[in-house]
């Protein structure tokens, strides 16, 4: 007998939770626990009085499986609000940053930084021999800068995970 | 606003929310609270002989009352000991607030004596749960806490509680009102949901209701508007194990439990009704049977509190989130605005009426007085014998459960307590004590295995103490033998570790307890015997000796359709695919 697994759509939630000890632990808990999955979560606390914090989760599953997940974080008691980004007329913005270090001298060297230019990255770092890129954009453009500079000496990377708002005038 | 200790908040708080039981066992972590229950006036303190054993007690004073259980039991070995039983309460839905001890702040995170990650561990097994910091948090928090057990489902709390939180003093303060920042569960069902709903059910030619444990928590009046609605719409009632006594068993539109050891009747109305009106019941593996064959030519309305039960397993035609009783009295208001009456259900009635004859609850004996008692008739006898006393069942978990569940009728709600969704053997006997410190008066029965009772048996000393006439009715057939069967229908009867071997002598036990202890052994002395047990003042255990290799029919094999029901024992062929073999 062989386990069976179903393919999914990506979708990117954003969850308003009281910012107290022990949230983060319940949600990503709760997906561990439920077998779902986490391809990408941020969080930082989003008012004046550091009451509430905004978490960013990128998911995927197929679609009963996402109500599922959103109905689960939904009845979490320190849980305010669960919004699904990709409902409806799926309008909304992804961004993520991240921090790229190339090491190499002399054509490498250049060519990274020509490519730098083009994906619009800012050094803010350098030595002789390195500089660290910042990167900001969706993860599909992060993505394809880093397998880029692995072309030309790249030697760490960090990222942000992707943080997402709806589009329009409307609050979440 | 008064200044006190920790300590004494704590127990201001449980009187000022009615507490008047706590179960519980003391320890190091939890001396300030217990000094401020000592020789208390309102607040009686049950001293249990386990942590597990407190936390199912105060699940069946939950269960037979309605109001919140409360535990208070100490850090590290306590907590952890407490949590399977907080864990059966969260499948069950059952409203706890479980106090803990802590170690000192100052000591937390540093391997202290008897510390654990409480919150942690008990994190994803409770409905929330609390680490207080400060004293002044204290009345907020527990108040809170009881909101949270009580209020939407119902479920566990946790309140970790360090030693010098309950030693420092603050401010005890109250909240005028509660309304909690992020959790306001929703109450009464959305209008337009019921008024097709209604539409639905007027439309429906082979309806059935399918109801849970959710009628139930929802309290006698909704169990009452249940009987209501069915006798308003003239359709058949069926009910999850949980949901048992929300509906009379005596009842010509009763059809039985439904599911694994349900009756084939009502499987076999699930499967063919063109319409399931599900309340308070979240189609469970052990209801539903094969998924894909599962009722599939009805549209189904789900009422439920809890939005993430519906769409969950089983896709419906109409969610309707609510408290059970609301939507109940909602779906009786709008049927009779409507001037609705029953429709004729005639060729429905008679095509149950053919799967009733099949007499799925009957079974084979021999009715010598010397023969061995059969299980089922045990639980039937036991049935009669009780009849007209109005008693409070509880029972463990295996074959004995759903015999009971199959045999013992209800006519009402808060009588029948067992573990459904986690199936915890050991729950039976220390709900029973529960409901009994409860329900003093009433008759109380835990119908055990001679297997699960040994899970928690050292509860004896207990009901030594608080001299309490539970009764416990084993159905000793010296076999685990659920485990037992399921070797049978799915390993060729190869009987790997279900024997009960060296089994205490139970009335020599009752002896060392100071109870009565009896021996039953043939169907002779069946009903003497139980006479016997209900007429003895104080606590009896009976020790049933019955059939040792009977099981437990009709039944659902695991991975099989409601409409494969294994109905008697030569159906069985003793072995199954590894797709079967994979389910529980």
């Amino acid at each position: 007998m062989k386990i069976k697994t179903e393919a999914g759509e990506r979708h990117v939630l954003a969850i308003t939770v009281d910012n107290e000890a022990g949230v983060l632990a319940k949600i990503t808990g709760l997906f561990t626990a439920r077998g779902y999955n986490i391809e990408s979560l941020t969080v930082a606390d989003i008012t004046a009085d550091h009451a509430l914090s905004r978490i960013t989760i990128v998911t995927s599953g197929p679609p009963p499986i996402i109500d599922q997940i959103i109905a689960q974080l939904d009845r979490l008691v320190p849980v305010h609000r669960v919004v699904d980004l990709n409902d409806a007329d799926d309008a909304h913005v992804e961004r993520e940053i991240a921090l790229v270090k190339v090491a190499g001298t002399g054509d490498k060297r250049i060519e990274a930084l020509r490519m730098a230019d083009v994906f619009r990255a800012k050094v803010v770092d350098t030595t002789l021999s390195s500089f660290i890129f910042e990167i900001t954009g969706t993860s599909d453009k992060v993505d394809r800068f880093i397998a880029l500079m692995r072309e030309c000496g790249l030697v760490e990377v960090g990222r942000t995970g992707v943080v997402a708002i709806a589009r329009g005038p409307e609050a979440l | 606003m008064t200044e006190m200790s920790g300590a004494d908040m704590v127990v201001q708080a449980l009187v000022d929310l009615g507490v008047d039981t706590v179960f519980g066992y003391p320890g190091g972590a939890v001396l300030p609270i217990y000094d401020a229950l000592f020789n208390h006036p309102s607040i009686k303190h049950i001293l249990v002989r386990h942590e597990q054993a407190a936390t199912h007690a105060a699940e069946g004073y939950a269960r037979s009352t309605g109001k919140p259980g409360v535990v208070l039991v100490t850090s590290g070995p306590g907590a952890t000991n407490a949590v399977t039983g907080i864990t059966d309460a969260l499948l069950d839905s059952i409203p706890m607030v479980v106090l803990t001890g802590q170690v000192p702040t100052t000591l937390i995170g540093t391997d202290a004596f008897q510390e654990c990650d409480t919150v942690g561990i008990t994190r994803h097994c409770t409905k929330h749960n609390y680490l207080v910091m400060d004293p002044d948090r204290l009345g907020p928090i527990i108040h809170e806490a009881f909101h949270i057990a009580t209020h939407g489902r119902p479920g566990p709390v946790v309140i970790d509680i360090p030693k010098n939180v309950q030693v420092a003093t603050g401010t005890y303060s109250v909240p005028e009102f509660i309304q909690h920042n992020s959790y306001r569960p929703q109450v009464e069902p959305d209008a337009d949901a019921i008024a097709q709903a209604i539409d639905m059910i007027a439309a429906s030619e082979r309806p059935i209701f399918y109801t849970g444990g959710g009628v139930i928590n929802a309290g006698p009046d909704a169990s009452a508007a249940l009987r209501q609605l069915v006798s308003l719409t003239g359709a058949p009632v069926t009910s999850t194990l949980m949901g048992l006594g929300a509906f009379p068993s005596d009842d010509p539109k009763w059809l039985g439990m439904l599911g694994m050891h349900g009756t084939y009747e009502s499987n076999m109305a699930m499967n063919r009704a063109d319409l399931i009106i599900a309340v308070g019941a979240r189609f469970d593996d052990r209801v539903t049977g094969r998924l894909d064959a599962f009722s599939p030519d009805s549209k189904k309305i789900h009422i439920d509190i809890d939005r993430s039960s519906i769409n969950k397993i089983v896709p419906v035609d109409l969610a309707v989130v609510g408290d059970a009783g609301r939507a109940l009295d909602a779906l009786i208001a709008g049927w009779q605005a409507k001037k609705l009456s029953a429709r004729d259900y005639g060729e429905w009635w008679r095509r149950i009426d053919g799967w009733r004859a099949t007499r799925c609850l009957d079974f084979p004996e021999k009715k010598e007085p010397d023969a061995a008692i059969m299980p089922q008739r045990a639980v039937k006898a036991l049935f009669d014998a009780t009849r007209g006393r109005d008693p409070i069942i509880t029972t463990e978990v295996g074959q004995h459960q759903m015999w009971a569940a199959q045999h013992f009728g209800f006519a009402a709600p808060n009588r029948w307590l067992t573990s459904g969704g986690l199936g915890t053997m050991g729950y039976g006997f220390p709900a029973a004590v529960g409901a009994q410190i409860a329900h003093p008066g009433r008759l109380v029965v835990c119908i055990a295995g001679e297997a699960s009772l040994q899970m928690n048996i050292q509860e004896m000393g207990t009901v030594s103490q608080y001299r309490l006439p539970v009764k416990i009715f084993i159905l000793n057939n010296e076999w685990m033998g659920m485990v037992r069967q399921w070797q049978e229908l799915t390993y060729e009867s190869r009987y790997s570790n279900s024997y009960s071997d060296s089994l205490p002598d139970f009335v020599k036990l009752a002896d060392a307890y100071g109870w009565t202890g009896l021996r039953i052994d043939t169907l002779g002395e069946l009903e003497a015997g139980i006479q016997t047990m209900i007429d003895t003042p104080g606590p009896v255990i009976v020790d049933c000796r019955v059939a040792q290799l009977a099981n437990c029919f009709p039944m659902i094999p695991s991975g099989a359709a409601h409409t494969d029901m294994i109905l008697q024992p030569n159906d069985i062929v003793g072995t199954m695919d590894d797709e079967a073999k994979a389910l529980v």
